[in-house]
């Protein structure tokens, strides 16, 4: 089976969450002797993009659509280029990160397979484990489909080695833009010289213990001394103490670093569900009944606004 | 214009659930049901567009069992105006409840479809997408902000590097994220109006689509547990595990 993985870029880099879904798509395509991986590449000007795909281990090859109107590539046009491949392979795959959640369903509707999202085990060619229910059930799920559409939870899979490989490029024509019902307006990107959530090896987040959004420097200042990401609870979020994209959870991002430090944070079903495969969980809590220390494998019961200055202090 | 809303009746997002013993799924008897909380959200966002003269009629859509009629009731008690349920007794998975979908969009004529993002039974954020291309409709998903005028709607999402917005040309799909509103709750007059108003029943016959499964669930099991941990005395102690015995600093 030829297995397609959709590559996420931002024109210049390749997010490393491809890399990921190159390792499940490796997995699938082991199933069945003579099996490739292709990964595609949608963007405008993104040659730079392309020649980083084609060194990923057990990427056979890349193909590139380069063209100025995919600059902000759109489920919309991205959908039809998917499904138009889909003929030559009978995989399509992508991380399931906002992106290839968006699109994803889409090019499945359009073949008329049931998607299998999140995947987070490839037990045979048509086999997979997903999780249901915030990750308090795992299914294992058998598509009837001769396509397969699927998404990956990349912290299931190791990241693809790079650097050691050489694919080929072929550059597939750009259909040209027809009269596109959607269009892309604006990004509202939020900048950080910390390491991106879903990629870091050490994470703090903080929750609605942290009673406002300037407290949550305190964390910064451990961040940067143990090179961490900072991360927050839907409840944070809601209370505006930090932008969107810093949500661990079920809806938001799944995350599972080495270190997790879950500070003022109670532990709702939801969150537990973005974070309970991390290596080490640490909870500070005031409230020892806090659900949140059921899965830490260390507890500090106590005010976060005393223990997070001496931790900074001490580490 | 006409906004049709979709609503599924899961296990309320409370209830710390239990596998079923003989691993066939989740245990759902007895147990708390309620609207999914993301199509809480669509079904508020409807019902404020209603309110704001854009919306001339909400249609609340769930599909399932009879007691999906019980979730229907709550969007007509948040201000939905009728409701179409269709029946079915199997579980129903998200391209044939697009297909469901889509045949419903072309009876009622609709030109705005807002869906919950996810349902958070089985986490698979896929059947608003699906309409989408169904109808071959511009789709705006995970919804934090949604502005209509004219014929467009101006959407910001919510996507993993922070905020996006994209404009699309009406009719189209929109998914709710957290962000987007906060539902309200119906009051007890409302609930009592909402007993009058009425709930069609099809049949995924009548609508000619067929529901059967695509993926086979061949068992569901527990997570592998995590082993119990330790409550440390003070911050010393903390980084002298973290260091000494995780060695993950």
């Amino acid at each position: 089976m030829n297995v397609l993985v959709l590559g996420e870029h931002d024109n210049v880099e390749l997010k490393p969450q491809t890399l990921n879904a190159v390792t499940a798509a490796r997995q699938l395509a082991a199933t069945q002797a003579g099996s490739t991986v292709a990964l595609l590449v949608v963007g405008a000007d993104c040659a730079a993009v392309a020649a980083a795909a084609a060194q990923i281990e057990g990427v056979d090859k890349v193909l590139v659509v380069d063209a100025a109107h995919h600059r902000h590539p759109l489920a919309e046009t991205l959908a039809p280029i998917l499904t138009d491949l889909a003929g030559d392979h009978s995989v399509v795959m992508a991380a399931a990160t906002t992106t290839g959640k968006n699109v994803m369903p889409r090019v499945a509707a359009l073949l008329d397979v049931q998607q299998i999202s999140d995947i987070i085990a490839v037990i045979d060619g048509e086999t997979f484990k997903r999780p249901i229910y915030a990750g308090n059930a795992i299914a294992t799920v058998k598509s009837l489909d001769a396509i397969k559409v699927i998404t990956v939870r990349t912290t299931a899979f190791d990241a693809a080695p790079t650097g050691t490989a050489a694919a080929e490029i072929h550059t597939l024509d750009a259909a040209p833009v027809g009269s596109s019902k959607a269009a892309f307006v604006s990004a509202e990107l939020t900048r950080s010289e910390r390491p991106e959530l879903t990629a870091a090896t050490t994470i703090i987040s903080g929750g609605r213990g942290m009673a406002s959004g300037e407290n949550f420097h305190l964390l910064d200042a451990l961040a940067d001394k143990l090179g961490a990401a900072v991360g927050a609870s839907r409840a944070a979020v809601d209370a505006g103490f930090v932008p969107n994209d810093y949500q661990v959870g079920q809806t938001g991002k799944v995350v599972a670093p080495q270190l997790y430090i879950a500070v003022g944070i109670s532990g709702a079903i939801q969150h537990l569900a973005g974070m309970k495969d991390s290596k080490v969980i640490v909870a500070i809590n005031k409230d020892q009944e806090a659900p949140i220390f059921k899965i830490a494998d260390y507890g500090l019961v106590g005010d976060l606004f005393d223990v997070l200055p001496e931790l900074s202090e001490k580490l | 214009m006409k906004v049709l809303v979709a609503v599924k009746r899961v296990v309320d997002y409370n209830v710390k659930i239990r596998v079923k013993t003989d691993l066939t799924g989740v245990e759902t008897q007895g147990v708390k049901m309620s609207m999914n909380p993301f199509d809480e959200i669509a079904v508020e966002q409807a019902v404020r567009l209603k309110e704001a003269g854009i919306a001339t009629e909400v249609i609340a859509v769930s599909v399932g069992t009879r007691q999906a009629q019980e979730t229907l009731r709550t969007a007509l008690a948040m201000g939905a105006d009728r409701a179409i349920h269709v029946l079915s007794d199997t579980v129903v998975q998200p391209l044939a409840v697009a297909k469901l979908l889509t045949a419903i969009v072309e009876r009622e004529n609709a030109d705005l479809v807002v869906l919950g993002k996810q349902a958070i039974d089985d986490d698979s954020n896929q059947t608003g997408q699906m309409l989408a291309a169904l109808l071959d409709w511009p789709q705006g998903t995970f919804a934090s902000r949604l502005e209509i005028t004219d014929d467009q709607a101006l959407v910001t999402r919510e996507v993993d590097g922070g905020l996006e917005t994209i404009r699309l040309t009406l009719p189209a799909v929109i998914t709710t994220d957290l962000r987007l509103n906060e539902p309200r709750y119906a009051s007890l007059p409302n609930i009592m109006r909402a007993k009058k108003k009425p709930i069609a029943t099809l049949s995924p016959e009548d609508l000619d689509v067929d529901i059967r499964p695509r993926l086979e669930v061949l068992r569901v099991d527990e997570p592998i547990s995590r082993t119990d941990g330790v409550i440390v005395a003070d911050v010393t102690e903390l980084i002298d595990k973290l260091k000494n015995e995780a060695k993950v600093i």
